[in-house]
């Protein structure tokens, strides 16, 4: 294996990922990407485009360092203590990961759902409506009752729910729950959605529910899914990523990578010999 | 022999398991039990030594309120009013009520019946009602603590400190019924006293008040901001390790100690008056800081971290994440912390006494700049009075400590109640 260089440095080789992880007018340009929870390294030198209105699929094995590659678009591993990332990471022009960037913006710009559905102990009309609230995003309660009613119907939740907003999110079924937290995800009209294994959680129903959503949702939004199935990879994105011990290990048209897999361990991976 | 299956291995040991655990609950209900049994003792030793003073004799007399015998010439004179002799028209009731005393001895038995504190009771009467002048009323005036402890307790075994003439007069009055007991009003409306049967519980009671007001007025807030500030802001490092270390001793620092740092700081240096709720609510929040933090600190940390991870998704800033969500939660846990601490801050008498609180004051305070006493320090100042009326008034006074806290822990109780939500 490679020696781990603690330092950046631009002309850094572009690691060994094979496929085509570099598109044209990418939404997200991630060069160089390292990430080191105190002295051990989750991430490996890992650069990646992702598209506008992309659904990008992130799989690998467990500890492959998906999700803390994924937490990294939306700067959420700060709250981790003793986790450092290191490369560029651009969000359209922005830099993502610069110490001056405000990540309150960079993340009304990147939502996030998590792998466990964590509704707040609040009114389900609370949960969707604390976004745009916090964000100034409406100025009336009429309008604050629109951006509710559409967030909910754009996550398929509404019709469900509509006449019982007062309840607490917390009463909803776990499918429920995290259409609820999508809801409350699209409600502040992000551009991307980052989703940590949205549907781990829930049943095969549920998930479907979900699935049906990602389709819906990529017509407006860039979408990075993090999974465990390589199913529900192949049926919800565009173009897949393999991750193996924190390397990005192949990049490709989803297609491609589940019917020709350029690498061994990619292979390997999907026709279920490691995972 | 065949070999035994596994059940049957299992059906063997079932006795010995059922016993082993019927035994484990056993030894829990023995703790509660020896508990509710001290408890029980405590109780029933207090109440039975207290219940007494919250009763007094009184004794009927026909006083007139002759104006010349009271040397006051002007009514309408407030000094005048105050620094008339009630005293002497108490004596001259009591004279008519018994003409056959004349000797000077038994004369001065006599006037010992009545309390010396009576004559403020006709004071009142006569600020309240200034026609009252020149004319006769029946009146309640309170018994001497000597009279009143017969009365209850010696009537049937021997200690009384009443001579025999006394209990003579005290037997007659008894049986006509102008000596009765009553209840001890004035218990519960006046301040400390040297005569035990006009000394009351409410100058300690508004002194615990006020103390413990400044105390959770500052210990609350300055508790929950620091524990904020260390769970949320703080980085991790020698530091914070060092404050922690640090805050974890304090709670554990012999209340006294703080008394002396109270008097060398909030009175020797910033010159603050003795005695003073104020200072003794200072003192005291430092000596509940420690444990409001520590608490309050185990409460943030007992927020799931999924809620602050799905705010700070939204692109919540940190405050709105503390304010909106992390501290709605922990508000119950916090709250729990301060009730304990409060709790504490209540039964403490140590460092108060180093700031002087354990003044003999008899005004009842005003605000927290008077001069006051708290119910503990009234507990000990009166458990140390030789006067054996002084005895029950102290188990009184303890009963309305427990009481006091029991209204305090209630409503904090509600009040967590309301705030506790569930997810």
């Amino acid at each position: 294996m490679t020696v781990v260089e603690q330092t950046v440095v631009e002309s850094r080789p572009m690691g060994d990922t094979i496929g085509i992880p570099f598109i044209d007018n990418a939404k997200f340009s991630l060069r160089n990407v390292d990430v080191f929870y105190s002295d051990k390294q989750a991430i490996f030198n890992v650069s990646l485009d992702i598209g506008k209105n992309e659904v990008m699929a992130m799989i690998g094995p467990s500890g492959c360092g998906k999700s803390t590659f994924l937490r990294c678009f939306n700067r959420m591993n700060d709250t981790i203590a003793g986790c450092r990332v290191s490369g560029s990471l651009k969000l359209e022009e922005q830099e993502i990961n610069h110490p001056k960037t405000d990540v309150v913006p960079l993340r009304a710009r990147v939502g996030m759902v998590f792998q466990k559905p964590n509704p707040f102990p609040k009114t389900i009309y609370e949960n969707v409506a604390y976004g745009p609230r916090i964000h100034g995003l409406v100025s009336k309660r009429i309008e604050l009752d629109e951006v509710v009613e559409t967030s909910l119907q754009r996550a398929g939740l509404w019709d469900e729910v509509k006449d019982r907003l007062d309840a607490p999110g917390t009463s909803l079924s776990g499918g429920q729950q995290q259409r609820l937290c999508i809801a409350r995800t699209i409600a502040v009209s992000p551009e991307v959605i980052l989703m940590d294994e949205p549907c781990s959680a829930l049943d095969p129903i549920a998930t479907a529910r979900i699935e049906e959503l990602i389709a819906e949702l990529s017509e407006n939004y860039t979408i990075v899914i993090v999974t465990h199935s390589m199913q529900q990879a192949a049926r919800v994105s565009n173009r897949t990523a393999y991750f193996h011990l924190g390397k990005l290990i192949e990049v490709n048209d989803t297609e491609k990578v589940f019917t020709n897999p350029g690498h061994q361990l990619t292979e390997a991976y999907i026709t279920g010999r490691i995972g | 022999m065949n070999k035994p299956t596994a059940i049957e291995l299992v059906n063997r040991n079932l006795g010995r398991r059922r016993r082993a655990e019927k035994r484990f609950k056993l030894y829990g209900i023995c703790s509660i039990a020896f508990g509710l049994l001290c408890l029980v003792v405590l109780f029933t030793d207090i109440v039975r030594n207290g219940v007494g003073a919250f009763t007094a004799h009184y004794l009927k007399i026909e006083v007139t309120f002759d104006p010349e015998r009271m040397a006051l010439q002007d009514i309408n004179d407030p000094m005048q009013v105050a620094l008339a002799d009630y005293d002497a028209i108490i004596r001259a009731a009591l004279l008519q009520r018994f003409p056959e005393v004349t000797e000077r001895k038994q004369r001065r038995e006599l006037f010992h019946l009545v309390s010396s504190g009576a004559g403020f009771g006709l004071q009142r009467m006569l600020e309240q009602e200034p026609r009252l002048l020149g004319k006769s009323r029946e009146v309640w005036v309170i018994a001497d603590d000597d009279v009143d402890l017969y009365a209850k307790y010696f009537r049937r075994a021997p200690g009384s400190r009443l001579s025999e003439q006394e209990i003579n007069w005290v037997e007659q009055l008894l049986a006509d019924g102008s000596l009765q007991k009553r209840f001890n009003r004035q218990f519960f409306t006046s301040g400390d006293s040297r005569e035990p049967e006009i000394a009351g519980i409410k100058g300690a009671l508004m002194g615990s008040l006020y103390t413990l007001l400044v105390t959770l007025l500052l210990s609350f807030p300055i508790g929950v901001a620091a524990a904020i500030y260390l769970e949320e802001y703080a980085p991790k490092n020698r530091w914070t390790d060092f404050i922690e270390v640090n805050i974890n001793n304090l709670a554990a620092v012999p209340s006294i100690i703080f008394g002396l740092l109270g008097l060398a700081i909030f009175i020797n240096l910033f010159a603050l008056p003795r005695s003073i709720p104020l200072v003794g609510g200072l003192v005291l929040t430092l000596m509940t800081l420690p444990t409001i933090i520590i608490s309050s600190r185990a409460a943030i940390k007992a927020v799931p971290p999924s809620i602050r991870e799905a705010a700070l998704g939204l692109g919540a800033s940190k405050m709105q994440v503390v304010l909106h969500h992390v501290l709605p939660l922990a508000l119950p846990g916090m709250l729990t912390g301060t009730i304990i601490g409060m709790a504490q801050a209540l039964g403490e008498t140590a460092p108060l006494l180093m700031i002087g609180m354990v003044a003999f004051i008899v005004d009842l305070p005003a605000n927290a700049m008077d001069p006051a006493t708290v119910l503990p320090v009234q507990i000990f100042l009166w458990a140390d009075s030789p006067e054996r009326a002084f005895t029950e008034r102290t188990s009184a006074a303890i009963m309305v400590l427990l009481a006091f806290l029991i209204v305090m822990n209630t409503l904090a109780v509600l009040l967590r109640r309301r705030l506790e939500r569930r997810w």
